[in-house]
């Protein structure tokens, strides 16, 4: 039974910490919560779904779609939203203009789809099989496999290549990495094209994984997403990834050994606990104020 | 009081009325938010968990304990305001974003309470709360948040609080007791979205726990951000506008999200300091008065 939760709760944790990764990359950089990212992450379900069922493609080829046109809709949403807000303006502004965006793009895909809950159809055989007390299924194995596979690379990209370095070094001092020469744009939109790719193909398995796709998934996924990328240390990635799977793993067994209409709440007590704690999230840095 | 109710409902057609009260009280309750994220810079994101607590608590003690209706509004905002205290205290160790995420699943965590919570009639919601709040019970509230909001602000207390948002180690430097007024801000801001909250459940006859739901705190907050952080003009033009916006863009039904999402973007971007940013009570009074108060950074 606990190692079974404990399976349930690291599959729904690694997909937080897809989505949380997004939310942790853009805050490090532009200090911005990108609140549109929940809805990213639904747009990805949906591109998803529309490859599967129209073009009827296996699931690979799904998540890579969809997380080509969910980076395309990042860049987009930045150059839109957010970019004519840079540098002139309080933090709040940006803030409502994200909310701005997240409503517009539920709201629209709620117009194109409708409201109703669409499903996946069956592209796979979803086979489980049992290991020691545990049923494990085939796509607990996919989506643990693919979120390794994926942050794997984005630690490889951030701390190997040159673009990761432009990045890590946007996120130290934005104004210090434009005097050395780095476009400083550019690496805020790769930023949220990474971003938005990682959460489209958190999308893509979260809706074959509960089978259910609709266009206000984005809000609560978003939120919890957020408090992981808090909950870790907001700005760190390796604290996303952790936050992820802890939050993960909590609320599962929060629903197993508590109570299953607490779901939603039990994921903030435990954020709120934290970080009376420990303000600075598990993995954040403590940053001294200065004047 | 009788008389003007009498007169105003004779020659305002309900429906308009119906509209008036709301923005009224969504006045009350942006004031409130005005406190806390615009004057003193806290940024708060649950602010409808102060509502529905406020709602709940005069509903239920009208409903089940037949409480006086002026009692179970102040019960109301009380009670909110205590979990203002309460979540004002982590306040303290928490900065922008961290309290903003801190402040969204409190609202959360009291959004599932009452989904769960048995008197409060669980996911349905309570039903057959009488109408008490009357037109001119909701202009007396407003003139009152209004002039108080006014005096706050223009007192020491408010200046200190203008001083955290601007730069919270200078204020601490200049002696403000910065822990103390902190707190103070979250205290009053969930008193009045509790006085709001009850107000508002005193005029639908029926509230449930989705009519406080995370969109409901943006809201609110967007009403206080639009109108100008800070500014009690902007407060009270934020909440008209986002009271009537909705209305009228009813015509257009299925797209009125659509277009109310892509107006906060646009706006955002042509005024980002709102529509009134930092403009005071008396600035309006005395217009060539140098703007002191900056652009709010947190």
């Amino acid at each position: 039974m606990l190692w079974q939760q404990l399976l349930n709760g690291l599959t729904l944790g690694s997909t937080y910490a897809l989505i949380a990764l997004g939310y942790t990359m853009v805050y490090g950089i532009v200090q911005l919560i990108n609140f549109a990212h929940g809805e990213i992450y639904m747009v990805g379900a949906f591109v998803g779904l529309v490859l599967v069922t129209v073009w009827d493609v296996n699931l690979g080829v799904a998540m890579v779609g969809a997380m080509a046109v969910c980076m395309l809709l990042g860049v987009l949403v930045e150059r839109i939203a957010y970019r004519p807000l840079r540098g002139k303006s309080s933090r709040l502004s940006p803030l409502i203009s994200a909310l701005g965006a997240s409503i517009f793009l539920s709201t629209l895909m709620a117009l194109i789809a409708g409201v109703n809950t669409r499903r996946y159809p069956a592209i796979m055989d979803l086979s489980s099989f049992s290991w020691g007390p545990v049923q494990v299924s085939s796509m607990q194995v996919i989506i643990l496999l693919v979120s390794a596979l994926l942050m794997i690379g984005l630690q490889f990209m951030v701390r190997k290549t040159r673009i990761g370095k432009a990045m890590r070094a946007c996120s130290q001092d934005l104004d210090a990495a434009a005097l050395m020469g780095i476009n400083v744009n550019r690496v805020i939109s790769y930023t949220f094209a990474i971003g938005s790719a990682l959460a489209a193909a958190g999308g893509v398995m979260v809706g074959v994984y509960y089978n259910a796709v609709w266009p206000y998934m984005g809000t609560m996924a978003g939120l919890k997403a957020f408090a992981a990328a808090v909950l870790g240390g907001i700005g760190s990635i390796p604290g996303a990834m952790l936050g992820g799977l802890t939050l993960g793993v909590l609320e599962i067994m929060g629903v197993a050994y508590i109570s299953s209409s607490f779901k939603d709440a039990i994921a903030f007590g435990i954020l709120i606990l934290v970080l009376i704690l420990r303000p600075q999230g598990i993995l954040g840095e403590k940053i001294s104020k200065k004047v | 009081m009788k008389l003007l109710e009498q007169w105003i409902t004779g020659i305002i057609d309900p429906y308009y009325l119906r509209i008036i009260i709301l923005m009224g009280i969504n006045i009350i309750i942006a004031l409130g938010l005005n406190i806390t994220t615009g004057v003193t810079g806290q940024l708060s994101m649950g602010h409808a968990g102060f509502m529905s607590i406020g709602a709940y608590t005069s509903a239920i003690l009208t409903l089940k304990l037949g409480w006086p209706f002026w009692l179970t509004l102040l019960a109301g905002a009380a009670v909110a305001a205590l979990f203002g205290f309460v979540i004002g205290l982590p306040a303290l160790r928490l900065e922008g974003d961290y309290l903003a995420i801190v402040t969204i699943g409190f609202a959360e965590i009291v959004r599932v309470f009452f989904l769960n919570f048995e008197p409060g009639g669980k996911a349905v919601g309570l039903s057959g709360i009488p109408q008490e709040t009357s037109f001119s019970l909701v202009l007396i509230i407003t003139i009152l948040v209004v002039f108080f909001s006014q005096r706050l602000l223009s007192s020491r207390i408010g200046k200190a609080m203008y001083a955290i948002r601007e730069n919270e180690i200078a204020a601490e430097a200049c002696g403000i007791n910065t822990t103390h007024l902190k707190v103070l801000s979250f205290v009053l801001g969930a008193f009045l979205g509790g006085l709001g909250g009850a107000l508002y459940a005193h005029y639908m006859y029926y509230i449930s726990p989705q009519d406080f739901d995370f969109m409901r705190s943006i809201e609110v907050l967007n009403m206080v951000v639009l109108g100008g952080l800070g500014s009690i003009p902007g407060a009270i033009l934020g909440a008209a506008i986002l009271t009537i916006l909705p209305e009228m863009l009813r015509v257009v039904a299925e797209y009125r999200m659509l277009f109310y999402g892509a107006l906060l973007v646009i706006l955002m971007i042509f005024r980002p300091n709102g529509l009134l940013g930092d403009i005071r009570l008396y600035d309006l009074v005395k217009p060539k008065r140098e703007k002191e108060v900056k652009p709010c950074r947190s």
